[in-house]
């Protein structure tokens, strides 16, 4: 908090100190060379303490803050507009940051992109999924994990505890990462029987708490029993699922204290590994790795632990999956698969491992998701 | 749970459920707004308020354990927001309307700034009256699951009706409200009235906001308005500055806002970014049926700054 109070005022003063902020640069260009010392900066779309995505990426900048020679300035709230241009330049320019952690989807074009240009020195890590050899530049990179491995094993015990076969899925928008979460979690849940449905609400955006209860609650009326989501808070989703006596499965961080009862399992996000990679590059002045990827396999994603709700025929199957998944010969997105319209997206016969780059472009959902793109 | 399959049913019932959730907040800021405006004085601020009222309401009912008292906590909070708007705008000079804006910022920070540590508890929250208990739809029950704050209100919205039109202290707000000059001939305090209705106003939106956080969707969080406060300025607007009316316009207002998530759920697919922005084309769409060019806006308090 102490920091947040420093940055607030460091954003106002940003004009004033124009002067200073050169010297800054020029600092900073020296630091980028020297290997002892590095500032860190993370920029949050909402509060470090959301239950949610910003707090799965504010304890990976937390265990980043205890390596040696790492201070790290963080800024929460920043929206994805021109906003994070300028939290971005005072970082770099006040506090000498040489590597950033623009933790938002909408972050990257065109605000990273236009902020790497003008400072070439500086490493602009972006979590999400855009980085494209040739079109971006060398300075910008993206991690992301493969979180959909976790929802498809969220859909296998979903799958499993269902009795009125419909689930249902919250999403805030019709993004591929978000798409994806959706595919994977009908997938798993179909895998153990293909009756069951899923039905998708989207709210429109990361974090409306109101219209997220509203949604958990249409979906709850109409015979859904267990709920999942793709939002930046599931805080609201978890505890109205709860309230209503249905089951549900976590996103983003761990929410089973929201749900003694009705908690199942979670996808959880481990950025621990892509952080701590990208800060010592830096320090040891590496080229910058543009572009990582993990799924549990390589420790950037967890499965939650599992609630008391989850049977021993669940458990078994997902767990038979998970050791699959950790070995990596596990393949989600494999034909013959159907969208929900009835058109073929994947043929029989290819299969699409997780780190094809295609899957990053999903625009359908699948056979048994009700919504539409 | 034994379930029934709604079908298309569930939109109505999804409907009313949601119009009972979510229109509470907006009927708390937008009577005490009502009340605020017919003294004259227009309070931009409730959305500060109603942010910090939910702050508030939460933080008293995490630590003291007893949501009434945090429901206590947020009126109050909301007396004190108020209070400063009053006393600011009797300072000679100062714009009401300017005044507003700031205490939103102002409020919203605060309440971010002093909410903090309780993003991540998990504080007790009201109880909901079962009045759907006589039928055997989980649905049903569900939606006609009514929080007391939502009846108080309605008390709320017909005893302010009554008393603006029958009781002296309601002629002296209007009369305020409606000229000072005439006001002051008669020897009432101005700037007195003001400031204690907008105090009042300010007690009304903090006592909203506790809803949102101690109710629906019953946990704190920055994004947990996301306008709700600044809405319901409008709505009073809407209402013609009669507090019945400001009982319809929010359950009008709660309706279509659950339009949306209603629509998905039985699975009508398409649109959904048209439905989910109903509330703001019902509000747009009614007011500009309304208004005319050339006469202001029946009802209006004759001293309301956008009037003169």
């Amino acid at each position: 908090m102490k920091e947040r109070a420093g940055q607030l005022d460091r954003r106002e003063l940003l004009l004033g100190f124009a002067g200073a902020g050169a010297l800054g640069a020029l600092a900073a260009v020296g630091r980028a060379l020297a290997a002892d010392k590095l500032v860190v900066g993370v920029i949050y779309v909402g509060p470090r303490d959301d239950y949610g995505y910003n707090q799965a990426q504010a304890q990976a900048a937390a265990a980043v803050k205890k390596m040696p020679g790492i201070t790290v300035v963080e800024q929460e709230k920043v929206p994805e507009t021109t906003d994070v241009q300028k939290t971005m330049g005072s970082m770099i320019e006040q506090d000498g940051a040489t590597l950033l952690f623009p933790t938002s989807f909408g972050y990257f074009d065109p605000h990273i992109l236009r902020m790497a240009e003008k400072y070439p020195k500086v490493r602009f890590a972006h979590c999400g999924g855009l980085w494209t050899n040739g079109k971006h530049p060398k300075n910008v990179g993206s991690y992301f994990g493969y979180i959909d491995e976790c929802q498809y094993l969220n859909g296998v015990v979903a799958g499993h505890t269902t009795k009125t076969k419909k689930l249902g899925f919250i999403a805030a928008k019709p993004i591929p990462q978000v798409l994806r979460n959706i595919n994977a979690f009908s997938m798993g849940a179909r895998t153990v029987d293909p009756k069951i449905t899923t039905q998708l609400i989207i709210t429109g955006d990361w974090s409306l708490p109101v219209k997220e209860a509203e949604a958990a609650n249409s979906l709850i009326d109409q015979g859904v029993d267990v709920v999942t989501c793709h939002v930046d808070s599931p805080k609201v989703v978890v505890e109205t699922a709860e309230r209503r006596g249905i089951f549900v499965c976590g996103y983003h961080a761990d929410q089973s204290a929201l749900a003694p009862k009705g908690y199942l399992t979670g996808a959880e996000w481990s950025w621990t590994t892509p952080y701590t990679t990208h800060v010592k590059d830096a320090m040891a002045g590496n080229p910058m790795n543009n572009f990582m990827r993990g799924g549990l396999k390589e420790g950037f994603v967890k499965a939650g632990a599992y609630g008391r709700a989850v049977g021993d025929q669940a458990r078994k199957n997902a767990d038979t999956i998970k050791a699959q998944m950790v070995k990596g010969d596990f393949v989600i997105f494999k034909g013959p698969l159907k969208d929900n319209a009835g058109n073929t997206v994947i043929a029989a016969g290819s299969a699409h491992k997780q780190t094809d780059v295609v899957l990053e472009q999903m625009n359908y959902l699948v056979e048994g998701v009700i919504g539409k793109v | 749970m034994t379930v029934v399959e709604l079908g298309w049913w569930g939109v109505p019932i999804g409907v009313l459920g949601g119009a009972i959730r979510i229109s509470t907040p907006f009927l708390f800021v937008s009577l005490g707004e009502c009340i605020t405006e017919r003294s004259g004085r227009i309070n931009l601020g409730l959305e500060g308020i109603l942010v910090m009222g939910a702050m508030s309401g939460y933080a008293v009912s995490y630590t003291s354990d007893n949501p009434w008292l945090g429901v206590l906590a947020a009126g109050g909070a909301g007396l004190l927001l108020g209070l400063l708007h009053g006393l600011a705008c009797n300072l000679p000079r100062v714009n009401d309307i300017a005044v507003g804006i700031g205490l939103m910022l102002f409020g919203t920070g605060l309440a971010f700034f002093l909410g903090k540590p309780y993003v991540q508890p998990k504080a007790p929250t009201l109880p909901g009256i079962p009045l759907g208990a006589w039928s055997d739809s989980p649905q049903i029950r569900a939606a006609l699951q009514v929080n007391p704050l939502f009846l108080i209100g309605l008390a709320l919205a017909v005893g302010l009706g009554w008393a603006l039109r029958n009781t002296r202290w309601g002629l002296v707000v209007r009369i305020v409200g409606d000229s000072s000059d005439a006001a002051r001939a008669m020897g009432y305090a101005v700037a007195r009235v003001r400031t204690l209705s907008t105090a009042l106003g300010g007690f009304l939106a903090g006592i909203g906001g506790s809803f949102l956080s101690l109710y629906y969707p019953g946990s704190w969080s920055e994004g947990l308005s996301s306008g709700q406060g600044l809405m319901a300025v409008a709505l009073v607007i809407f209402a013609r500055w009669n507090p019945i009316r400001c009982f319809y316009a929010a359950l009008l207002f709660g309706g279509a806002g659950a339009l949306g998530p209603a629509l998905q759920s039985v699975g009508v697919t398409s649109g959904y970014y048209l439905f989910n922005a109903a509330p703001y084309i019902v509000t747009l769409g009614i007011m500009i049926a309304t208004c005319s060019p050339r006469r202001t806006l029946a009802g209006a308090p004759g001293e309301l700054s956008i009037n003169r």
